[in-house]
């Protein structure tokens, strides 16, 4: 089975690159981009039967910084 | 007096910083990441700059997680002092021993340079030797420095004196210009800016000096 873990900055929490991909998009013409928000994807090849809690603890303990970043595991 | 270095793959100041507390007569060992324990009678253990795992995931994550750092844990939670700096600093904030987080500068760029910094609180064996609001310059070389923490975390920190070194000119984006900070106790000091490499009228500067034999000359009154 697979989790994908997609990681993102908190809310709130300013994004400075997110902010440049903004911009660079508003210089290559694209017009009406309001925001951008970068974050990262984390594919996990599990063992059959791994839980969507033990996918959550792994965000806790490693994949995610929570003082900064939010998660959110789809299970497939 | 002991004083143990930590090495993880990436590390690169694990020697500077070894020398700087050799230099200030700190007896050094230096100790590698995947020692599961410090040696017998460390008093302070030194976190060092670079790019521990290169920077992969989040700088300073994979390094948190590191067996030695369990050991380091355990030490602060006996009251033992910890010197984390620049990459070490991250290191410390993944581990939870310190609070907030240090995120991309607020520039997107990588920034290397002397800066200017106000000794914010002298209130620690690491400062003590500084007079309160004294102007010291130290290197910065980092891509991660931007101090970031929630209102009520940077609250607590500037009223219970655990800012112990803020910026005078922010070089990137960090929170109220905070440049290093104190843990609880204020035996565990984060912080940017590189100590370790104004320790040597050759290095271009002894700023850093003092730090290191404040911390010696703590141990030596206790």
């Amino acid at each position: 089975m697979r989790a994908t873990v997609t990681v993102m900055l908190k809310e709130g929490v300013l994004d400075p690159q997110g902010e440049a991909v903004r911009h660079a998009l508003g210089s290559l013409g694209f017009e009406g981009v309001g925001g951008v928000r970068q974050g990262k994807v984390i594919e996990l090849d599990l063992a059959d039967g791994t839980t969507e809690d033990a996918v959550k603890d792994m965000c806790e303990k490693l994949l995610a910084n929570t003082v900064i970043e939010s998660y959110q595991v789809e299970l497939a | 007096m002991r004083a143990a270095v930590l090495t993880f793959p990436g590390s690169n100041c694990d020697r500077d910083l070894a020398v700087a507390f050799e230099q200030a007569g700190f007896d050094v060992t230096r100790v590698w990441h995947k020692d599961s324990s410090l040696p017998e009678g460390v008093d302070v253990v030194g976190v060092p700059g670079g790019f521990s795992f290169g920077d992969y995931l989040r700088c300073g994550a994979i390094a948190a997680r590191a067996p030695i750092m369990s050991a380091v844990a355990d030490h602060a939670g006996r009251g033992g002092y910890v010197l984390g700096i620049c990459n070490g600093f991250q290191v410390l904030a993944e581990t939870g021993l310190l609070p907030g987080a240090l995120m991309r500068n607020a520039n997107l760029k990588f920034v290397c340079k002397p800066v200017e910094m106000t000794v914010e609180s002298n209130e620690s064996a690491f400062l003590s030797g500084y007079d309160q609001g004294a102007q010291v310059v130290y290197p910065v070389a980092h891509h991660d420095g931007n101090y970031s923490a929630d209102a009520d975390v940077l609250d607590r920190l500037d009223g219970e004196g655990r800012v112990a070194l803020r910026y005078v000119s922010n070089p990137n984006g960090s929170d109220r210009d905070i440049a290093g900070i104190l843990s609880e106790n204020r035996r565990v000091l984060g912080m940017m800016p590189h100590p370790e490499r104004v320790v040597d009228p050759a290095h271009g500067g002894t700023d850093g000096a003092t730090l290191f034999s404040s911390l010696l000359d703590s141990f030596a009154v206790a």
